[in-house]
């Protein structure tokens, strides 16, 4: 390990807490993130637990009620949202592109300490006896009938949102001013360019959200009427603007995760990834048109049967990038020499996983099969699929494979492998039942259901136990690895990438040269410094001619 | 602040660290257009809905004193553009006179508001349980700044609507969410633009802003400038709704 580097550069608390190193500034989330993920969780676990009988004796109907609430505000806002930008992101992204740091970065500290602000409200609360509306804070129950405590944590997702907004833009003006010399944009890791689709969706739907949840806000406590039919106002304009930003959140979920399988799969197959340029386009597409759907989670609200059409199509539409990437990474695996190291166990479980939250999702884009499945276990698992099968599978492989840039030092092999095996047996034991039990009939978030339901609540809430365990592993072995693991070197894979090009960790001003890029991204060929057994690039074009 | 035209650490020029500050400013601006854009989309579908209630809810603004709230900020954005212009040109001394003056015309803006929200509040506009479109046609004595004149027009127009809007005085009622909701929200902006002009005025006595290094004028008058172009959105959206005739 070099002698100094990011981590032991000044000493103390302050050091910490005022640090403007975006790499501090990423521990600082991952704790943060950390602790919300684990609150989540216990929320998750209650729930799976009362669902273990039909009449649910764990806990009392409201109870339940506040559970899955704060369950989905925990995971979104304060675990998916910020977990892979404003972690690994804030992390790789000034690395990967060969600059100091982010563009900005005391408005980056900003946004961790808003965050913290943000979620202290929203902790508030959680120990005042939580709230029961919901995530999506529905009008007007959340304005006017519920009496648990929405307003602050509708302050605090409020709050937060502009930490959001504030990571977004220091990522967008990072990429366009802050690129090292000869990293052109087509030369960029599709990390970077992925988190540069989410940047654009992050700068254009939070604010949406920051000013629907402060008219709720202000209508719960001052008495405005927008949403509110007893004065006239609308409750589906309240869906329409919250819909607005929330199915783009779902893509500031996943794009990240999908920029990370896209370092993972190059990296572990030591192969080019297959179609750059429609990756990267295709990270762009999605978050363009992932802001024309939103109205697919309204399909029974009474909206025209034209305009649910319109919003079906597209539905379908925003499949096409997704489904471009998914065979680009497919074919990158062709013929490459594939190695299944912990990262990339992570990112073939994304694949599948992601492969049917995504199918399932087209189901649900479909009106006829929408109006049968909405609001069912079929949506849970749907989306389950996608965040936790996808966004959390990318991210923990995310983590595992820059554990060693982060730290400094590997975590142990063999039990992450494991690990991640057991992750996704619990996960699938989770979530596959509910797909069951969304389509014969199981609405969500009631406390209880009919007996013969029995049989996939209890297989759910068991993988739930095994998925459990397959969290606090990871949270365990690589706590202890970042003190005690092995020594790993600056690029253990090897990857291609600009951040494995300086020591593990990185000294505080990343590197001590600028950079100077000539090769593009993934091009194992070229780059005799990295000491692969590859054959050159001139030799492959001769293959092909001979072919 | 930090020593005139220094260089940051991670950055490499002087340019890049300005076109940086600026983009930012300029990203910043645009998620500013969602937010304003979100409540102005609720404005648009209740307008769309309940019409003669938000024109008679318009009707009992006052045009003289938003229109002059206007002006004042048209002037404002004219003193910050000249503002911008001594500091690139290097006329230190103007660069702080300029500043004052958009100031001064700020807190202008402001003295007019309060005026405005407290003839409101007086008037039992503000919306609430005391909210009563009514108030004033049915109590003349409580609204002395009404003249006689105007109370007849009002008291017209408003069983002109009533007809039409039997609701009406709910539906009023959205209409002053709205008025409250995006004039307090751009009053909030203006507080903290004069903030940030404060805090220019300091470094432009400090003599810190040259013609190689102003950036802090220039991001800082983009969001003057943002500010008072959603006052223009809101002047028309607010004040004029049914004032054609």
């Amino acid at each position: 390990m070099p002698e100094k580097h990011y981590l032991n550069a000044t000493y103390g608390i302050r050091s910490w807490l005022l640090t403007t190193d975006h790499k501090r500034i990423a521990l600082l989330y991952l704790a943060s993130v950390t602790f919300f993920f684990f609150i989540g969780g216990f929320f998750a676990m209650m729930i799976r637990l009362h669902l273990l009988s039909p009449n649910g004796y764990l806990l009392s109907a409201d109870t339940y009620n506040r559970m899955f609430t704060m369950h989905g505000v925990a995971m979104i806002f304060f675990f998916l949202i910020p977990s892979i930008p404003a972690v690994l992101g804030n992390f790789l992204i000034p690395l990967m592109i060969g600059a100091k740091d982010l563009a900005f970065p005391k408005i980056n500290l900003l946004s961790w300490y808003i965050y913290v602000v943000g979620g202290a409200f929203t902790l508030y609360s959680m120990v005042t006896g939580g709230l029961d509306t919901g995530w999506t804070f529905y009008t007007p129950l959340s304005t006017v009938y519920s009496n648990s405590a929405v307003a602050p944590a509708v302050i605090g997702v409020f709050i937060t949102g502009f930490s959001s907004i504030l990571t977004g833009l220091n990522f967008l003006v990072t990429v366009h001013t802050m690129r090292a010399p000869g990293m052109t944009w087509f030369r960029l890791p599709l990390f970077v360019w992925a988190h540069y689709a989410t940047s654009v969706v992050m700068i254009l739907g939070t604010p949406v959200i920051a000013i629907t949840l402060a008219l709720a806000g202000m209508e719960r406590i001052f008495g405005l009427g927008f949403f509110n039919p007893a004065m006239g106002g609308d409750p589906i304009l309240f869906q329409h603007l919250f819909w607005f930003y929330s199915h783009p959140a779902v893509y500031i979920m996943i794009l990240p995760a999908m920029g990370v399988i896209s370092e993972l799969i190059p990296t572990f197959a030591r192969k080019k990834l297959f179609g750059y340029h429609f990756v990267a386009a295709a990270s762009l597409a999605i978050a363009v048109i992932g802001f024309l759907v939103w109205t697919h989670h309204m399909f029974l609200t009474g909206q025209s049967t034209y305009s649910a059409l319109a919003f079906s199509f597209l539905t379908f539409l925003v499949a096409i990038p997704s489904a471009v990437k998914t065979f680009n990474w497919t074919a990158t695996l062709f013929g490459g020499s594939i190695s299944f190291d912990t990262p990339m166990l992570y990112a073939f479980g994304f694949l599948g996983l992601f492969l049917i939250g995504g199918l399932t999702g087209l189901f649900l884009g479909c009106l006829g099969i929408d109006m049968h499945v909405h609001d069912t276990y079929f949506v849970v698992a749907h989306f389950h699929y996608i965040m936790v099968g996808g966004a959390v599978m990318g991210y923990l492989g995310g983590l595992h494979f820059w554990w060693p840039k982060i730290t400094g030092r590997m975590y142990p092999e063999w039990l992450a492998r494991i690990a991640a095996f057991i992750l996704f047996v619990g996960f699938n034991l989770t979530f596959f039942p509910q797909f069951v039990l969304g389509y014969l009939g199981m609405p969500r978030r009631y406390h209880v259901y009919p007996p013969e339901f029995q049989v996939y609540n209890v297989m759910s809430t068991a993988g739930a136990s095994i998925l459990a365990i397959g969290y606090l592993l990871p949270m365990i072995y690589l706590t202890w690895a970042a003190f005690y693991g092995k020594v790993a070197g600056d690029n253990p894979w090897p990857a291609t990438g600009l951040e494995w090009k300086t020591p593990s960790p990185p000294p505080t001003e990343n590197f001590e040269v600028t950079p100077v890029v000539t090769w593009d991204a993934y091009d194992f060929h070229n780059r005799p410094d990295l000491g692969l057994d590859v054959p050159g690039h001139s030799a492959v074009v001769q293959t092909h001619g001979n072919g | 602040m930090h020593r005139t035209g220094a260089l940051y650490g991670q950055f490499k020029t002087l340019e890049q660290q300005k076109d940086t500050a600026s983009l930012g400013m300029w990203i910043f601006l645009v998620t500013e257009v969602m937010f304003f854009g979100g409540i102005m989309l609720a404005y648009t579908v209740n307008r769309h809905t309940y019409f003669p209630a938000f024109a008679m809810g318009s009707n009992t603004l006052s045009i003289q004193l938003g229109g002059f709230n206007t002006v004042v900020l048209l002037a404002s954005s004219f003193t910050m553009a000249m503002a911008v212009w001594s500091a690139q040109t290097g006329k230190k001394q103007l660069i702080s006179i300029f500043l004052t003056l958009t100031i001064l015309l700020g807190f202008v803006f402001f003295g007019v508001k309060y005026i405005e929200y407290s003839q409101k509040f007086h008037h039992h506009l503000v919306p609430g349980r005391n909210f009563d479109i009514t108030f004033c046609v049915n109590n003349p004595d409580k609204c002395e700044d009404i003249s006689a004149k105007e109370m007849d027009v009002e008291r017209e127009e408003i069983a002109k609507a009533l007809a039409a809007d039997p609701n009406l005085n709910a539906h009023a009622q959205l209409y002053y969410s709205a008025y409250f909701g995006m004039t307090g929200l751009h009053a909030l902006h203006m507080v903290i633009g004069a903030g940030l002009l404060m805090w220019l005025l300091r470094g432009s006595l400090a003599g810190r802003f040259t013609p190689e290094w102003n950036t802090p004028v220039d991001i800082v008058g983009l969001y003057w400038h943002f500010v008072d172009i959603v006052w223009i959105y809101l002047f028309p959206l607010l004040y004029l709704i049914d004032r054609y005739k």
